[in-house]
């Protein structure tokens, strides 16, 4: 039976934004630190640790999941993607670009969360309804920007991505 | 906060699970979906010496649709389950219920049983399966059973589930044709635990059954008789009877008016025609 038993360091493998990765983590680890601490990859935040803040949002096989709730161990095998593999080469995505142009971060604490969650509902929906923006966004927290530029970057990106007017 | 330090089995099949779960007695616990053990985890509220993960055992991941019941495995994460395409015609109650439960970031790997084992009293899918009737199925090493929803909730996050054992799957009664569904929810803010949710059904021979959750320290059934002329005082005996209490997101007179107001409306819904 396979036992990764508590006081040793145990191997994990998955892949982090198509590249394969291999990290050594004890049992109890979480995937937000493996990322963090053992990959170097901090792109991705911790707020709150118990799945309410959003911040720590990545993709796991495409769908958007909490890293702070999830073992490292349970990404083994899985396509995680972060923030970090948004953007194509420097350039910045055009959901990137639309943030930056409607002021729709500061602190930048909650963006890397909102990113991947808005990533994952245009990639098989790029005409998705407002609506159905508000509802990816309402598993989230901004402290800062409040919601209604985080809301018009949305559409902004939307519209772009369809290549319709760069203004919603 | 991290996690106290734990053995983690990542079980490949039941036998495997089962007997993890019979060494570990007490201080075993099933991680499914983590999105409710995990912060007790990260707030150290729960420290068991061992964890068995029971989601890529594959006959956990199966839904299974037979004539009159529904089967969903221990596996199948919420998402699931929503995306399920025959849910709207076969679980009006759940489809209608499921985007009530916490955020989409959450469905996608929190699972349908690991909510029932839960048993949080304001969670949405421990209130359908004993609004309609349904069983849950536990095993451990040498014995399996199926118990009634009703049954298994005792109350607030306690349940009928014994050490060694692990929920296999609940099963939820299909709909039946001229039977009428709906459920409501008040939370303060969409995603949020409910403050009162109301799963009504209403049989073709008049009468009905109003569930309530978030109120008592489990969901409790109001049966209704098909002559409603004193609904309002049932429903109003029925809100007492709950026994609300105060706290941070409602007072107690506030649930209680929740369950008079949203308990008829959840009754309307159910019963177009009538009423
Ligand atoms: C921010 C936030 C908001 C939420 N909002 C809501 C909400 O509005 N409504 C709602 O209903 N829920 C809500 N939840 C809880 C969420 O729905 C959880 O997914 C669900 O309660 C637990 O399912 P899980 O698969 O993640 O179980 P886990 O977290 O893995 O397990 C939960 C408990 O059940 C036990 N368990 C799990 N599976 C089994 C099994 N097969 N056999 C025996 N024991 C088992 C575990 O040992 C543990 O004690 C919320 C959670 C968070 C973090
Ligand atoms: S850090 Fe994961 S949700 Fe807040
Ligand atoms: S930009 Fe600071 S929390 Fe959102």
């Amino acid at each position: 039976m396979p036992r990764l038993t508590k006081d040793e360091t145990h191997p994990v493998r998955f892949t982090l934004n198509g590249r394969p990765v291999s990290v050594r983590a004890y049992p109890r680890a979480l995937l937000t630190d493996a990322l963090r601490h053992e990959i170097g990859a901090t792109g991705t935040h911790v707020g709150c640790e118990h799945g309410v803040c959003g911040a720590c949002t990545v993709q796991v096989d495409g769908e958007p999941a909490r890293a702070c709730l999830m073992l490292a161990r349970q990404a083994e095998g899985c396509e995680i993607r972060t923030v970090e593999g948004l953007n194509n080469k420097d350039a910045l995505s055009p959901l990137q670009e639309a943030f930056r142009e409607h002021f729709a971060l500061q602190c930048g604490f909650c963006t890397a969360g909102i990113l991947m969650s808005l990533d994952a509902l245009f990639s098989p929906q790029p005409d998705a309804e407002e609506d159905a923006i508000r509802e990816a966004l309402s598993g989230h927290l901004c402290r800062c920007t409040g919601y209604a530029p985080i809301v018009q970057a949305a559409l902004a990106a939307r519209n772009r991505i369809k290549g319709g007017p760069i203004d919603a | 906060m991290k996690p106290a330090p734990f053995d983690l089995v990542a079980a490949n099949d039941m036998s495997e699970a089962l007997e993890a779960l019979h060494q570990g007695g007490t201080e075993a616990r099933v991680i499914a979906g983590g999105q409710s053990l995990v912060p007790m985890l990260n707030m150290r509220l729960a420290s068991p010496t061992t964890l068995v993960d029971i989601t890529r055992i594959p006959e956990l991941s199966r839904i299974e649709a037979n004539t009159d019941r529904i089967n969903i495995g221990a596996a199948v994460r919420q998402s699931t389950l929503e995306r399920w395409p025959d849910l709207a015609d076969r679980l009006p109650l759940v489809h209608a219920a499921l985007p009530w439960v916490a955020h989409t970031q959450l469905r996608n790997r929190g699972t349908i049983c690991g909510s029932v084992a839960h048993a949080d009293p304001s969670a949405e899918l421990p209130l359908c399966l004993i609004a309609l009737g349904g069983t849950v199925t536990l095993r451990r090493r040498r014995k399996t059973r199926e118990v009634a929803a009703r049954d298994f909730f005792q109350g607030m996050m306690s349940t009928d589930l014994a050490p060694g054992e692990m929920i296999v799957s609940v099963s939820f009664p299909a709909r039946k044709s001229s039977t009428g569904y709906a459920f409501r929810e008040v939370a303060r803010r969409h995603g949020d635990f409910a403050i009162v949710a109301c799963a009504a059904t209403a049989r073709p021979d008049g009468t009905a059954t109003l569930t309530v959750g978030g109120v008592a320290d489990t969901p409790r059934t109001l049966e209704l008789p098909a002559d409603r002329a004193d609904l309002d005082d049932r429903l109003n005996e029925f809100a007492w009877h709950l026994q609300a209490r105060d706290d941070l997101h409602a007072t107690a007179r506030y649930r209680r008016d929740l369950v008079r107001k949203l308990g008829r409306e959840t009754l309307k819904e159910a019963l177009p025609c009538r009423d």
